[in-house]
């Protein structure tokens, strides 16, 4: 048991618009840090800018808020050297993916021990209403009258291709999915993705509609478990099957179909591409923990290498240093 | 030492070894400097590196070149032009002959200046007679057959033909040991140094090949007129254990001295970018020291995550060159209004954009004062020599850990590459890195933005139970730290940002040669210190009173800045730059208008350009 609560790891008065999905996955990330009972002082938030960046604000732990799209940068600066301490980076879909697309790559690529917040709400909300690298083709915003006329990210496609080891999907208004996946998101040692879907009520309401309500979900998501068959419906009567290189939907029961002709979710296989096809289903929208595969950490190896070179090299401190030089003396 | 040759003491001599890119050149000119430097010459090297990476052999473009300027007393600069050029193939010749002066004696590899050489080269000529006929050389050419005479002393050695040409050089360098006469056991120590365990047969056969050239100077008197020897001023001072240190090991060298004297960890975050690469490769080495180097995805995350490792509680460093000071800028930004300490090598090159990356300018100083939104004022700390980026290098971590501030460190493309004697520091005797840590005893009262009198605020390190805080890029509240758009604590704000770095104690800016009677004080700062000293020195042997004012602290600058600039009837800039400093100067002191002296070739200045420049001021 943990020795805190979520009100140890909570500070000020958030001042997001009221309905926002920020404040639901805020009450969430509290609860889920008194779960996992690391302690305030040795948690470090870093955001970026965006209404979502506001997060750290309403931390009780270490933070930083500091400029568009960097936060996977500092935040790598900040686990590697400073590995003992519990990183969590937070960004929406614009600071994360769109100025900060290279750190968030590159944090994935290299593995590094953070924990990457992505929350999804395909808008820019701060700057009023422009449309965001996960805006789907065609949107209408004020930066895009006639709509847009580009194809978006997809997050989970952008962390595979960079070969993440990570990635948990949840809806901002579903406390125990989100909270479930931030915990196994912490459980993982290494980069690990959790997009949190969102609404923006001001700009965009509504764009992850279909699995906001809990009724929603119940008919539009599936709930991902590693090792347990991928059922999903009000009654779990649809499952998920292969289809030569594809993953379809099925109705059990129907064309002969029993439960166990149904995948078993496999989060830990090391080839992704399953889990790919599981991430960009539209339907049902996959929710939980679609990839979290073990693989050794940037921050343990810098620091492993170090020990290796100190156990290897004779010299120690500057002193010794200067002594590896060619010298003369001038008597 | 032939005993019927004249031996002619001389004060400075220059040599400079030329040849392709893998003709070992700059192995050569570091023996012969190093040669030098033990028995007591000041030495200054500067190495000229082809852009190409592996321009075709022979050619124009591939010629790589090393000045050693060797002097009885310290050697201010590698020399304008030089005494002795080797040029090891036609193409060295054509490039290099431009650095002669009308006295110069010229050394060549005759087995290489036939036809197929000639040609790469762009000759017409056919023969080594003939390239210096059509380049009308006046000076004595040495015609050495180096690759012939490398062939018959290797012989016996085993060696595959294409190893003992990589030998060639040492031939070359023997030779000009004899004209200077240096002592070969020096070489020898070196070699056998350098090539040792299984590689001895290497230093024992370039050995051979040293001896040789030496032994062709001595046995060959009617193609060498007389031979020099630079004869040492000792001076008490000079007493020590010395190396050979170019600007960017000096400045590894100074962070990983600073971070091991303010107990922390270091950390580099950086970007591959000419001329400031050998900082990462140097701070890469040395990871038994703990040194933690991280090669980012772009210069933007270099300078971010060294901030994060800042945050993090390490000594977080960046470094660059000029084009990736405009990408760090932001998280520079950043940096300031965090007040978190940080330190950016920015080792300038030729600009704007992808300008002249492998040559040096001063072009960088307004962006690194300025070139930042809002009010954002940062220490600039420019290096003066080779060897001075160590004691540059270590003030700016004492001033970015003490103060709470990043802290920017020039230097230049000539001072990064170029190198010189220096005496092997001992810490213990170099003042002490105090960090503003938050007391213990304000636990419960502390907020991030509370100051000592200094307006110093503390540092509170991730970790420490009690002090969890947010820092971030939006203005805070100067009392409870949180975010706040109130129009006097912004202005507050500003201002505390300002004074702090105001308070930053700098020593005063010395002035040499004729301080109280000057009728001419040259200014100057970073890099150029060596040719402006050297100017002076020239203008005052021919009696003119001369003064030099080189600031190495630019921001803040030394206290006594004004009084100094005013002191003079005449005063003159002289910068790499079309006159950033200058501009600096005027905006800081009231009613100070200078001359200036500006170039912005990517080339060191030339200290006959100078003096020349200068003298029509007086």
């Amino acid at each position: 048991m943990s020795e805190y609560t979520a009100k140890d790891y909570k500070k000020g008065q958030p001042r997001w618009c009221p309905g926002c999905g920020d404040h639901f996955f805020l009450a969430s990330l509290h609860k889920a840090m008194a779960e996992i009972g690391v302690a305030p002082h040795d948690i470090a938030v870093i955001s970026g800018i965006g209404c979502s960046s506001r997060l750290p604000h309403y931390m009780a732990t270490y933070g930083m808020n500091t400029i568009h799209g960097r936060a996977a940068a500092i935040a790598t600066g900040c686990k590697v050297s400073n590995p003992k301490l519990s990183v969590w980076q937070v960004s929406g879909d614009g600071d994360g993916l769109a100025i900060g697309g290279n750190h968030f790559i590159h944090a994935n690529r290299r593995n590094i021990d953070l924990k990457m917040i992505l929350l999804n709400n395909r808008i820019y909300g701060l700057t009023k209403g422009q449309y965001s690298p996960t805006s789907p083709r065609g949107f209408v915003s004020k930066s895009s009258p006639y709509g847009t006329v580009e194809d978006p990210f997809r997050p989970a496609e952008l962390c595979f291709g960079a070969r993440g080891h990570f990635f948990a999907r949840a809806v901002a208004t579903d406390a125990e999915g989100t909270v479930n996946v931030l915990k196994a998101a912490h459980a993982h040692k290494g980069a690990a993705v959790c997009e949190i879907l969102q609404n923006c009520v001001i700009f965009n309401d509504g764009t992850h509609e279909a699995v906001y309500t809990k009724e929603g979900r119940a008919k539009n998501a599936i709930y991902l478990k590693h090792g347990e068959k991928m059922l999903f419906g009000e009654n779990n009567e649809f499952g998920l099957m292969q289809d030569g290189f594809n993953v379809k939907v099925v109705k059990l029961g129907e064309n002969g179909i029993t439960e166990k002709d149904i995948l078993v979710h496999d989060a830990h296989c090391e080839d992704n591409t399953l889990q790919l096809k599981l991430a960009m289903m539209d339907y049902p929208v996959a929710l939980g923990v679609i990839r979290d595969v073990e693989a050794p950490t940037y921050d343990d190896a810098v620091n492993a290498q170090i020990e290796e070179v100190k156990a290897a090299k004779k010299y120690h401190n500057f002193a010794e240093l200067l002594e590896t030089n060619d010298t003369w003396e001038v008597k | 030492m032939a005993d019927n040759l004249k031996v002619e003491e001389l004060d400075q001599v220059v040599v400079r070894f030329s040849g392709d890119s893998g003709d070992g050149m700059q192995l050569a000119g570091n023996i012969f400097s190093t040669i030098s430097a033990t028995v007591g010459n000041g030495i200054c090297t500067f190495p000229d590196y082809p852009a190409d990476i592996r321009a075709p052999q022979g050619s124009l473009t591939g010629v790589s070149g090393f000045q050693v300027s060797i002097a009885s007393d310290k050697a201010f600069t590698p020399g304008d032009k030089c005494d002795v050029l080797v040029a090891m193939n036609p193409a060295a010749l054509k490039t290099q002959y431009k650095f002669c002066k009308p006295t110069s004696s010229i050394i060549i590899d005759v087995d290489s200046f036939k036809k197929a050489d000639l040609e790469k080269a762009q000759f017409e000529a056919t023969d080594a007679a003939g390239a210096i006929a059509e380049m009308g050389i006046k000076q004595d050419v040495i015609e050495v057959p180096v690759t012939s005479m490398v062939k018959d002393v290797l012989a016996d050695s085993g060696m595959d033909p294409k190893a003992m040409l990589k030998c060639r050089n040492m031939l070359a360098l023997g030779l000009v040991c004899y004209i200077f006469n240096r002592d070969l056991s020096i070489a020898e120590k070196f070699l056998r140094d350098k090539f040792s365990g299984k590689k001895a047969a290497i230093a024992e056969n370039n050995i051979k090949v040293i001896h040789a050239g030496y032994d062709f100077g001595a046995n060959t008197h009617a193609s060498v007129s007389h031979t020099y020897n630079v004869v040492s001023k000792q001076t008490p001072a000079k007493k020590g254990r010395y190396m050979d240190i170019n600007g960017n090991k000096a400045t590894a060298y100074g962070l990983i001295a600073a971070a091991e004297k303010a107990g922390l960890r270091l950390y580099l975050g950086s970007y591959p970018i000419t001329p400031a690469t050998d900082v990462l490769h140097e701070l890469s080495k040395h990871k038994s020291l703990g040194v933690t180097t991280v090669q980012c995805e772009d210069e933007i995350a270099g300078c971010a995550s060294a901030l994060g490792a800042s945050f993090a509680g390490a000594l977080g460093v960046t470094s660059t060159s000029g084009p990736g000071i405009c990408l760090k800028s932001e998280a520079m930004n950043l940096a300031v209004i965090m007040e978190l300490p940080l330190v950016v090598i920015d080792v300038q090159r030729g600009g704007p954009a992808t300008g002249l990356p492998t040559k040096s300018e001063q072009t960088d100083l307004l962006q690194v004062l300025f070139g930042r939104n809002g009010e954002t004022p940062m220490p600039v700390i420019a290096a003066t020599s080779p060897a001075d980026c160590f004691e540059s290098a270590y003030a700016a971590c004492k001033i970015a850990l003490e103060h709470m501030t990043p802290v920017v460190f020039m230097s230049d493309a000539y001072i990064a590459n170029g190198s010189e004697a220096f005496k092997l520091p001992n810490l213990a005797e170099y003042p002490a890195i105090n960090i503003p840590y938050v007391p213990e005893s304000m636990k419960g009262t502390w907020t991030p933005y509370m100051r000592d009198e200094r307006d110093v605020r503390y540092w509170a390190v991730p970790g420490r139970e009690g002090f969890a805080h947010i820092l971030g890029g939006l203005e805070k509240d100067s009392k409870t730290g949180a975010i706040s758009t109130n129009p006097e604590n912004h202005d507050l704000m500003c201002r505390l940002r300002q004074s702090k770095i105001d308070k930053i104690p700098v020593p005063d800016v010395e002035v040499e040669g004729d301080k109280d009677n000057a009728d001419l004080l040259i200014v100057g700062f970073g890099g150029t210190y060596g040719h402006l000293h050297a100017a002076m020195d020239e203008m005052r042997a021919a009696g003119k009173k001369v003064a030099l004012a080189h600031f190495r602290y630019i921001n803040p600058l030394p206290k006594n800045t004004a009084e100094v600039l005013k002191k003079y009837k005449k005063v003159v800039v002289a910068e790499q730059n079309l006159g950033q400093f200058a501009a600096f100067l005027r905006m800081k002191v009231d009613g100070f208008a200078p001359a200036q002296f500006n170039e912005v070739k990517g080339q060191p200045f030339v200290v006959s350009e100078l003096v020349a420049a200068f003298n029509k001021l007086i």
